[in-house]
């Protein structure tokens, strides 16, 4: 599959005197999934709507595969998106949603039916919209993202308002279609909800980039820790201080951070000391978001 | 198909999924029969010894002649439906995410305000025909449906009424607030421009500029209406008026482009 790259370069949107984006670059590619994370007023959307030319940014640009996007020849059919805010017609049915929209994508009737199947909605395909919860509008907006086959997708907030079933299924639909070789770009402001989908992340708090890698390289920045559990808790306080250990209390143990388990295992051992519990816990990668966004000045 | 006959059939299949415009279409033909019978009634019904007030083509004429004269409200507010729905529910995300092309949207939309239009055109005439004719033949001197000059008349209507969505649609692209460009709808139709008509057209000098006012150019293509037949105001030639009602179109499209259309949609 021959998809486009999303790029953003230089990227900078005022309204009025708010800076909602600012000098903001960052590369998206094809084959891989990757996540448009930062908290809600970010400027994620703002970001997403200029790369879809419904904003004109104020400074730099954004580019689908090195255009922008209304300059592609049907550019409906090369990028499906999925943006929030984005409204439907109360009285329209949701098979009548995706048919209005199909002639410009090149989807005809029966990719309209193929896509309700595929996001579930077949069921409710012509109930009016306006009875609709907010988990089969999502669906909706999904479904209509993927009217035409397209290579590259840009879905923002998806997993808002999918129950946890849906949400499974999400991750793993969208591993399928990187699977594919399609570029795929989600946005959220929850890390933990896409942490097990994406590839790559891009990162950004007050309009501007805080951090762009793949997800295992901003794993590697939170560090690991290692749990202990121990009747004695205050030797093994001693201990840590005699060790230089950073150590914290957590729950019904303590946390020690930077130190591998067989290292804190060993010294407890030659110290006498009886542990209960000894475990490495993995990344908190929440924790390393939280401090990437909340650390801009 | 290229991108703009794919933005037609997409505007047609947004306007034609919802119930709206063929309520209003009923609407306009129903409003038409109620008026046309009042009207042919009136014109052609006098108290016991006295003659009644129009007969023969002229009452036909004038009762006719409703359908530029009441019915043009239909097709405006059709035709700004056509931009302020997308406005109001948000949906215009999705159209410009179809076509980003602004104009090519917005170029959509006039030509199928055109169409639904003349569609309503063709509602209203059936309405007003359907009820105003019998009271025409039975208690006048006849419907006069083979006339060549209520057939023209008629015919014209049917084409103003096109016009007028098309105004809509620009006027829509100008106000894109749905109640807001409604009720201005309204105002303008029922209240300030048959007063400022009557009012331009009693002063020495101004008459000429009432000709100009969109219901008098519409007026000027169809050849009767209640309010030319009312007070003796100079209209314009018929090809006149239809380039003017066309013009008050093209201008409130083209600001409607460089605002509504040229904003950022978020």
């Amino acid at each position: 599959m021959d998809a486009p790259a999303l790029e953003v370069a230089g990227l900078g949107k005022s309204f009025g005197s708010v800076r909602a984006v600012d000098d903001l670059s960052f590369r998206v590619e094809p084959g891989r999934v990757t996540g448009f994370l930062g908290p809600n007023g970010s400027g994620k959307t703002t970001t997403l709507r200029m790369l879809l030319g419904l904003v004109r940014p104020t400074d730099g640009q954004a580019l689908v595969g090195g255009r922008a996007y209304a300059d592609h020849p049907v550019p409906g059919a090369l990028v499906g998106a999925a943006l929030e805010a984005t409204g439907f017609h109360p009285g329209r049915t949701g098979a009548a949603h995706l048919a209005a929209y199909a002639p410009q994508v090149g989807a005809d009737r029966d990719r309209c039916s193929e896509v309700l199947d595929l996001v579930g909605l077949a069921p409710a395909a012509e109930r009016k919209v306006g009875g609709y919860s907010l988990g089969m509008r999502q669906r909706l907006g999904l479904a209509t993202a993927l009217l035409a086959d397209p290579p590259a997708l840009v879905l923002d907030e998806p997993a808002n308002g999918l129950d946890p079933e849906g949400i499974v299924w999400l991750r793993g639909f969208l591993r399928h279609l990187a699977s594919q070789g399609r570029t795929v770009l989600v946005s959220s402001h929850v890390l933990g909800e896409v942490q097990h989908t994406v590839d790559d992340v891009v990162v950004i708090a007050r309009g501007r980039l805080v951090h762009a890698s793949s997800l295992a390289e901003l794993a590697s920045m939170a560090g690991t820790r290692t749990y202990v559990e121990t009747p004695d808790p205050e030797r093994f306080a001693a201990l840590s201080a005699e060790q230089g250990w950073e150590c914290a209390a957590r729950g019904a143990g303590h946390e020690v951070a930077d130190v591998p388990a067989a290292t804190v295992g060993a010294a407890a051992y030659a110290a006498g000391l009886e542990l209960h519990q000894l475990a490495t816990r993995g990344a908190d990668l929440e924790d390393v978001f939280l401090r990437l966004t909340g650390a801009v000045a | 198909m290229s991108r703009f006959t794919a933005a037609l059939a997409a505007e047609w299949r947004k306007l034609t999924s919802t119930a709206l415009w063929w309520v209003l279409a009923l609407g306009m033909a129903a409003y038409l029969a109620f008026v046309g019978a009042a009207m042919a009634f009136s014109l052609t019904v006098a108290p016991e010894g006295q003659a009644p007030p129009l007969g023969g083509l002229d009452a036909a004429l004038t009762a006719y002649g409703v359908l530029n004269a009441v019915g043009y409200v239909f097709p405006l507010v059709v035709g700004t439906l056509l931009v302020t729905t997308e406005v109001r529910h948000k949906t215009l995300t999705q159209t410009l995410l179809a076509e980003p092309r602004r104009g090519v949207v917005l170029g959509a939309k006039l030509v199928l305000a055109a169409g639904i239009g003349l569609l309503y055109g063709l509602a209203g005439v059936v309405g007003l025909v359907a009820a105003a004719a019998p009271v025409l033949s039975a208690a006048g001197d006849g419907a006069y449906l083979g006339e060549p000059q209520v057939l023209r008349a008629l015919l014209l209507g049917v084409l103003v009424t096109g016009l007028w969505a098309v105004l809509g649609t620009g006027f829509g692209a100008v106000v894109p607030h749905q109640v807001a460009a409604v009720v201005a709808i309204l105002a303008f139709t029922q209240f300030v421009e048959p007063i400022g008509r009557l009012a331009l057209g009693a002063v020495d000098g101004l008459s000429v500029v009432s000709a100009y006012l969109p219901g008098a150019a519409a007026d000027a293509v169809v050849g009767a209406s209640l309010f030319s037949q009312m007070g003796d105001v100079d209209l314009l030639p018929a090809w006149a008026g239809a380039l003017v009602l066309l013009g008050y179109a093209a201008a409130l499209a083209l600001a409607g482009r460089l605002t509504t259309f040229a904003r950022d949609v978020v």
